[in-house]
């Protein structure tokens, strides 16, 4: 935990400072994909370890479209995109009360990109990210519209609409993250594949640059340390690059190559890779060798995860592979410590609160599993009933997670 | 892209009079906002006026809505979003003070088939807020509507109502689901009314039915090893001479024909022709329009693909494998009236992949709105009696891709 405290006080709290400027938060907030710091740990949280439709679902309600998206929490209100409509090119923000369940307001938008996914992705994938004042809501269709926390419309980019090859017939599923006042966003394709750094304030491009012409379903993260300027890590086929994010220039590139599915997560020191496997590299500034790679800690092909991307808590790295065994390592040397066989399939990225592991699969199963022993145990098992394709977002003792169909706030 | 060809001037007149018979004139002037938010385009540009004026927008009565709503015509898909966001505040804004909002006013709105689309389907959703009787009195009316939403719910209302039909009213379950199958373009609906009459007797023919092209010329296969054919100009691109032989990948092509009889208009190279690997192939064919008009050529394929109308370029996709379906990619063209001449590249890479062997195309011709546009003979024409044509350089257009619904 002593690790773990260090990370987020190291990494968090010059990023929040850079990221707001006017509103409080309370550090109860899960402002992106795999919250604040992009880790998908919430280290002081806990959540019920079993739950039913009586007992801890504190409430659930309808939404009115489709969404492999996840929930964010700002303040006293849930954040949900949805997408609706025979070509899901309806686009839906909505805003929940935090405590009741009530509908703040929902705001509507038609796509001016294309709409095609697999049937099994929605237009609304991406999870929306905020900066604790703006709501950023990102679609499949590279649609990004910017609104205030009352729903007012801020700023609205069509990412396709400008450059009309940015598309997947599959879907794309980046999520996009809020790095000071820019927000970083990765279309990357087969075709015209790009990634730029938006300014919050008005959706103008700081900077846009040529990526790998590969269909890419990555998000980006981002590490910062101490006072020093944070960096975002873009991943695609190629490997990693570090860029700075109001700039765009490349501090350094990883070039062996990464998954275009699960993506990395960052460590107290390391950032570890869905490469060849799972390989962790160091961190920082400073580089390798001449050609400006970072530093090669390990290795190991067992590890490499399946759709959902590996969290690191407390040390350890948790990988789900394609077969739905759980895996824990060591993360400082990639040594495996245990395996846990789980019911997949999983799309899904876990979450952490406190000492356990929250896995939900494509059928709506949740497995939760305590981390805190020598070995790993599915403490709670529990379903919601329906596929479960999303992320779930933690704030203090609470747990919101989204279907097609429904939003739950799980807790006591 | 702009429907229709009326004036945004004078869709605002039409919009203030038909306001105007029961709700008193905006006493507001909105267009110093309106100009803002139209003129929002590339790359955010405008972004922060467009954002002011809705702030303004926002605020504004329930009989200010006759100005929001005339700003959608012939708006950009990026400042009609910009004004659907201030109508839905203002419409909000009322409901939550339960404050009145002009409902005959709004409907008629809705009823003028000539208003955008897109403002008329936000204008009846609003409206059936406020009047739950809203949707059984319209929507039945909206069969062959411009709005592909509206007649969707229309189609949707009479197949529930052929489905129930008992087994002894089969024949006037059939003129019920020929009556839906008038109106229905989303290939869901299509596919579900065309299986329904078959099970009563019927065939529905659904390449006249989506305006699918059938019977090309074709060429090829030209090189597109490690997918270099996509981007070199091979004969075909600079003339079209049917008569000539071709240097090829593999040695001297010359132009051949295929005709596919497949229901829903699969050309499939693979199958029919050979399954190429690394490969270019050109197809071509004419298309006879009665007079000058705006179609969309609506195509899906799994394959990297370009394509030209009367030696034009219209677009370009390089991208392999990631999926095929109906309506999968929408390109708008111009049509001349008489003989048009369609041609289409198609690429195949190398991937052995199970899942990556397929090399098709499914393409049709239609109205925005996705209703079949019909050559002027009821077959399609292959190009024999084509001539020469030299094409103009490739441009990307940037409305090719940006023209979802």
């Amino acid at each position: 935990m002593t690790n773990l405290k260090n990370s987020l006080t190291r990494r968090i709290i010059p990023l929040m400072a850079a990221m707001v400027s006017s509103t409080c938060l309370t550090g109860a907030d899960w402002l992106q994909f795999r919250g604040n710091d992009v880790s998908g740990v919430s280290a002081l949280s806990e959540i019920p370890a079993t739950w039913s439709d009586t007992e801890n679902v504190a409430w659930k309600v309808d939404l009115p479209g489709r969404g492999a998206s996840g929930a964010i929490v700002i303040g006293d209100q849930v954040v949900v995109t949805a997408s609706s409509g025979f070509r899901q090119d309806r686009l839906h923000v909505l805003s929940f009360d935090r405590a009741s369940g009530q509908k703040n307001w929902e705001r509507q938008f038609w796509a001016t990109g294309r709409t095609m996914t697999h049937p099994k992705m929605a237009v609304a994938t991406p999870t929306p990210a905020s900066d604790g004042e703006r709501i950023f809501a990102f679609y499949s269709s590279n649609d990004v519209v910017c609104l205030d926390l009352d729903g007012n419309l801020q700023w609205l980019r069509g990412l396709t609409h400008d450059f009309p090859n940015a598309s997947n017939s599959l879907g794309m599923s980046s999520s996009p993250i809020v790095i000071g006042d820019t927000l970083i966003v990765q279309v990357e394709n087969d075709a015209e594949s790009f990634a730029t750094g938006l300014d919050t304030s008005n959706g103008k491009a700081r900077w846009k640059k040529v990526r790998p012409k590969k269909a890419n379903w990555t998000s980006p993260t981002f590490w910062q340390e101490g006072d020093a300027a944070p960096m975002a890590l873009l991943q695609s086929s190629a490997g990693i690059e570090a860029v700075h994010p109001q700039t765009g220039k490349t501090i350094w590139k990883f070039g062996d190559g990464a998954s275009t599915i699960p993506s990395s997560v960052v460590t107290l020191d390391s950032l570890l890779i869905p490469s060849n496997g799972l390989t962790a590299v160091r961190l920082g500034e400073k580089v390798d060798d001449e050609e400006g790679s970072p530093e090669v800690l390990w290795n190991d092909r067992k590890l490499g995860p399946g759709t959902s991307s590996p969290i690191a808590v407390n040390g350890k790295v948790f990988v789900v592979n394609r077969a739905g065994v759980l895996q824990a390592a060591d993360v400082n040397t990639g040594s495996l410590l245990w395996r846990l066989r789980l019911k997949g399939p999983f799309s899904a990225t876990p979450v952490a609160a406190g000492k356990h592991l929250i896995f939900f699969n494509e059928k709506g199963d949740a497995q939760v599993v305590d981390i805190s022993g020598a070995e790993g145990e599915i403490v709670g098992e529990n379903t919601v009933g329906e596929t479960i394709l999303s992320t779930p977002a933690i704030a203090d003792n609470e747990m919101f997670v989204r279907s097609d169909g429904h939003l739950w706030k799980i807790a006591k | 892209m702009p429907r229709f060809s009326r004036s945004f001037a004078a869709a605002s007149v039409f919009s203030a009079i038909v306001f105007s018979t029961v709700a008193n004139l905006s006493a507001a002037d909105l267009s110093p906002q309106l100009k803002a938010v139209r003129s929002v385009s590339r790359e955010g540009q405008g972004n922060e006026a467009a954002a002011a004026a809705v702030r303004t927008l926002s605020a504004a009565s329930a009989s200010d809505l006759s100005q929001i709503l005339a700003g959608f015509e012939g708006a950009s898909p990026l400042a009609a979003n910009y004004l659907r966001n201030a109508v839905e505040s203002v419409a909000d804004r009322h409901l939550a003070a339960k404050k009145p909002l002009p409902a005959k006013q709004l409907e008629a709105f809705v009823l003028e088939r000539s208003n955008d689309p897109r403002a008329r389907r936000l204008v009846f959703e609003v409206l059936a807020k406020v009047d739950s009787t809203a949707g059984d009195r319209l929507i039945p009316t909206m069969l062959l509507d411009p709005s592909p939403e509206f007649r969707r719910d229309a189609v949707q209302r009479l197949v529930g109502e052929a489905e129930g039909l008992g087994k002894d009213s089969a024949d006037k379950a059939k003129q019920v689901y020929r009556k839906a199958l008038s109106g229905a373009t989303d290939s869901d609906l299509v596919k579900k009314i065309s299986k329904s009459l078959k099970d009563l007797g019927d065939e529905v023919d659904l390449v006249s039915h989506f305006g699918f092209l059938t019977a090309w010329r074709i060429v090829g296969p030209f090189d597109n090893r490690d997918f270099i054919g996509f981007d070199i100009a091979y004969a075909p691109e600079k003339e079209l001479d049917f008569a000539a032989k071709l240097k090829a990948k593999d040695g001297e092509v010359a132009w051949g024909e295929i005709t596919t009889s497949d229901k829903f208009g699969i050309v499939d190279i693979a199958k029919s022709v050979a399954p190429h690997k690394g490969a270019v192939m050109y197809l071509a064919t004419s298309y006879e329009a009665a007079a000058n008009r705006n179609v969309e050529f609506r195509f899906g394929t799994p394959n990297a693909w370009k394509l030209w109308v009367n030696g034009k370029f219209l677009f370009g996709r390089d991208e392999y494998h990631r999926g095929m379906a109906i309506d999968q990619y929408r390109v708008p063209a111009k049509l001349k009236a008489g003989k048009n001449v369609i041609l289409l590249k198609l690429c195949q890479n190398e991937q052995d992949d199970d899942w990556a062997q397929r090399y098709q195309i499914q393409i049709r011709v239609c109205d925005p709105s996705g209703v079949a546009v019909l050559p002027v003979s009821s077959k399609n024409q292959t190009t024999s009696d084509v001539r020469s044509q030299k094409r103009q350089p490739q441009r990307l257009t940037a409305q090719a891709e940006g023209a979802s619904e």
